[in-house]
C-alpha cells in the first residue's frame, strides 16, 4: 500500500499525542536525560535557554547540529529544535538532522524581517509562537502544525503567557458568535484568511493544537494556562534556572496532567526549592513576542 | 446511556478518543484518578508518549486498580502508546517503563523511524467489513513477535500493527485520528 508521510493529519497528529505534556526546553544531553527522566513528552534542543540569551545578548541561531545529535541519542522522547524566523536553511538542516519538530522561533534572532518560512514545502512539522489570533491564523496559512503562544520567554513571568492566551482563545468565542457578515470583518481586523476565520466560525477551535510558552515556572503557572485552554506546555528557562531542576520538572509534569485538581497542585509545590528568579515585563529591554508578524 | 468508557487522561491524545466514544453512544469518562474508575465498562488507553504514561500511571496511583480491570477481563482498546503500556515486552524503551502485559506481544518502540517517517496508509483490517481502514502512524510502534493466543488482524510490511487477545484490543495506528469509526465499533462491540 502506498505510504504518504509529512501529509497535514501527519504532523498534526504528532502534536496530538504531546497534548497534556510538558516539553522542556534543554542545552545538553545530560539535561535532556533530566527532563526525559522527569516525564516530558519531548524536549526543545538549543544552544542557550532564553533567559541566558536575554543576559547575554548577540545573534542566537540554531543549536549546533553536533549538540541536537547528541540530544537526539540521549532520549526516546521526540526532540524539537529551534530556527530563526524566516531562515529556512537553518530548518532544512534540522530536518536533515530528523529532528520530529522545527520550532520557528521569536527567542532566536529572526533572519527575515517580512517573512516567515513557507512550512508547507517541508515533512518535518512546524510550530509556531503567537500573540493573538491573528498571527497564529498567518502561521497556520503558511504550514505551521502546532501554535505556542509566545508568552516572555526567559522571564519567569507568566503575565505575558496568560495574556497571549486569553487574546487568542478570547477571539475565537467572539468569532463563533459573529454573523456571516462579521466574519470578513473579523478576517480583515485579524489581518488573516477568511477562510480559515470561517473555520474557526464554524468549529469553534483552532485548525492546530495549542500550546503555551513563555514565562512558566512553577506547577500552578502551568495548571493556571492549561485551565486558561492550553492543551500542553513548553518550559524553557523556568526549570533548568532553578535550583533543583530534576524535581521542579517531575511536579510541573504532574500539575500539567492534574491541571484541575488543586490537591494534587498543592502536593507536587512543596519543597521544590528556589523557582527562577524572573523579571518585570516593564524593566525589559527586548521583548521577544514582539519579533515575528 | 451508553457503557461508561474510561479514558485514561494522563497525558496524550484524549479529547480525539473522547469524540468518537460520544459519537458511537458510548458515555466516555476521562480518568486521571482512582476514584474515576468506579463503575467503569470498558478502558482506552490512547496515544502520547509511553514514558511519560508509564511514570504518571506510578504518581497517580492508577497503576495497581487498571491492572486489576485488565485482569477482570475488562475490555481495552489500546493505541500507540497504549499498545505498547498493554504489551508483554517493550523493545527500545526506557528501561523504567512498565507496561501492564495484557496482551502477549513483543513490541519495538518507535519502530518506523521518527516524525520524519511518520506516514498515513491504507491497512487491511481482517474481519472489517467497508474495505481498507485509513490509518495514520505517528512515530508508531510494531509488533516484533506474538503469542499462541493472539489474532493478528492487521500488517504492515508484515508487521503487526493491529492485534487482539480476548478483550484486549491493540494498534500500532491512531484510528482516532482518521475520522473513520469503525475500529473503536469493533471494540465496542466487546463491550
Amino acid at each position: 500500500m502506498e505510504r504518504a508521510t509529512g501529509t497535514d493529519r501527519v504532523k498534526r497528529g504528532l502534536a496530538e499525542m504531546l497534548k497534556g505534556g510538558v516539553i522542556m526546553d534543554v542545552v545538553t544531553p545530560e539535561q535532556a536525560t533530566i527532563a526525559e527522566n522527569a516525564g516530558a513528552v519531548a524536549v526543545m534542543a538549543l544552544e542557550r535557554v532564553p533567559a541566558d540569551i536575554r543576559r547575554d545578548g548577540g545573534v542566537a541561531r540554531m543549536s549546533d547540529p553536533a549538540m541536537i545529535e547528541g540530544i537526539k541519542a540521549a532520549v526516546t522522547i521526540p526532540v524539537m529544535a529551534k530556527a530563526r524566523i524566516g531562515h529556512f536553511v537553518e530548518a532544512q538542516v534540522l530536518e536533515a538532522l530528523g529532528v520530529d519538530y522545527v520550532d520557528e522561533s521569536e527567542v532566536l534572532t529572526p533572519a527575515d524581517e517580512a517573512h516567515h518560512v513557507d512550512k508547507w514545502v517541508f515533512t518535518v512539522p512546524f510550530v509556531c509562537g503567537a500573540t493573538n489570533l491573528g498571527e497564529a491564523l498567518r502561521r497556520i496559512s503558511e504550514g505551521a502544525a502546532l501554535i505556542r503562544s509566545k508568552g516572555e520567554a526567559g522571564t519567569g513571568n507568566i503575565v505575558e503567557a496568560v495574556r497571549h492566551l486569553r487574546a487568542i482563545l478570547g477571539d475565537i468565542r467572539r468569532i463563533t458568535q459573529a454573523d456571516s457578515a462579521e466574519v470578513y470583518g473579523w478576517a480583515k481586523q485579524l489581518q488573516a484568511p477568511v477562510g480559515l476565520v470561517q473555520e474557526i466560525h464554524d468549529t469553534g477551535r483552532l485548525q492546530v493544537p495549542l500550546f503555551c510558552a513563555g514565562g512558566i515556572a512553577t506547577p500552578a503557572d502551568a495548571a493556571l494556562v492549561m485551565q486558561l485552554g492550553a492543551e500542553a506546555v513548553f518550559v524553557g528557562s523556568g526549570i533548568f534556572k532553578s535550583s533543583d531542576p530534576a524535581t521542579r520538572a517531575k511536579a510541573i509534569v504532574e500539575a500539567t496532567a492534574h491541571f484541575t485538581d488543586p490537591h494534587i497542585v498543592a502536593k507536587v509545590s512543596r519543597g521544590l526549592g528556589e523557582a527562577m528568579r524572573g523579571e518585570e515585563i516593564d524593566k525589559l529591554d527586548v521583548k521577544l513576542a514582539e519579533r515575528g508578524w | 446511556m451508553g457503557a461508561k468508557v474510561g479514558v485514561v487522561a494522563l497525558q496524550g491524545a484524549v479529547g480525539l478518543h473522547v469524540e468518537v466514544l460520544r459519537d458511537l453512544g458510548a458515555d466516555p469518562v476521562e480518568v486521571r484518578t482512582p476514584e474515576q474508575l468506579s463503575g467503569i465498562d470498558a478502558l482506552v488507553l490512547p496515544g502520547g508518549e509511553s514514558t511519560t504514561m508509564s511514570k504518571l500511571l506510578d504518581s497517580s496511583g492508577l497503576r495497581a486498580p487498571v491492572a486489576a480491570l485488565l485482569a477482570d477481563g475488562a475490555p481495552v482498546l489500546g493505541t500507540c502508546a497504549g499498545m505498547i503500556l498493554l504489551a508483554t515486552e517493550v523493545l527500545d524503551g526506557r528501561a523504567d517503563q512498565q507496561s501492564f502485559g495484557a496482551i502477549d506481544l513483543t513490541v519495538r518502540r518507535n519502530a518506523f523511524g521518527r516524525q520524519v517517517d511518520s506516514f498515513e496508509t491504507d491497512v487491511v483490517i481482517d474481519g472489517l467489513a467497508g474495505g481498507p481502514f485509513h490509518a495514520v502512524f505517528i512515530r508508531a510502534p510494531y509488533v516484533e513477535t506474538v503469542g499462541p493466543s493472539v489474532e493478528v488482524l492487521a500488517t504492515v510490511d508484515d508487521h503487526p500493527v493491529l492485534c487482539r487477545q480476548g478483550p484486549v484490543l491493540a494498534a500500532a495506528f491512531h484510528p482516532e485520528l482518521s475520522g473513520d469509526l469503525r475500529l473503536h465499533e469493533l471494540f465496542m462491540k466487546g463491550v
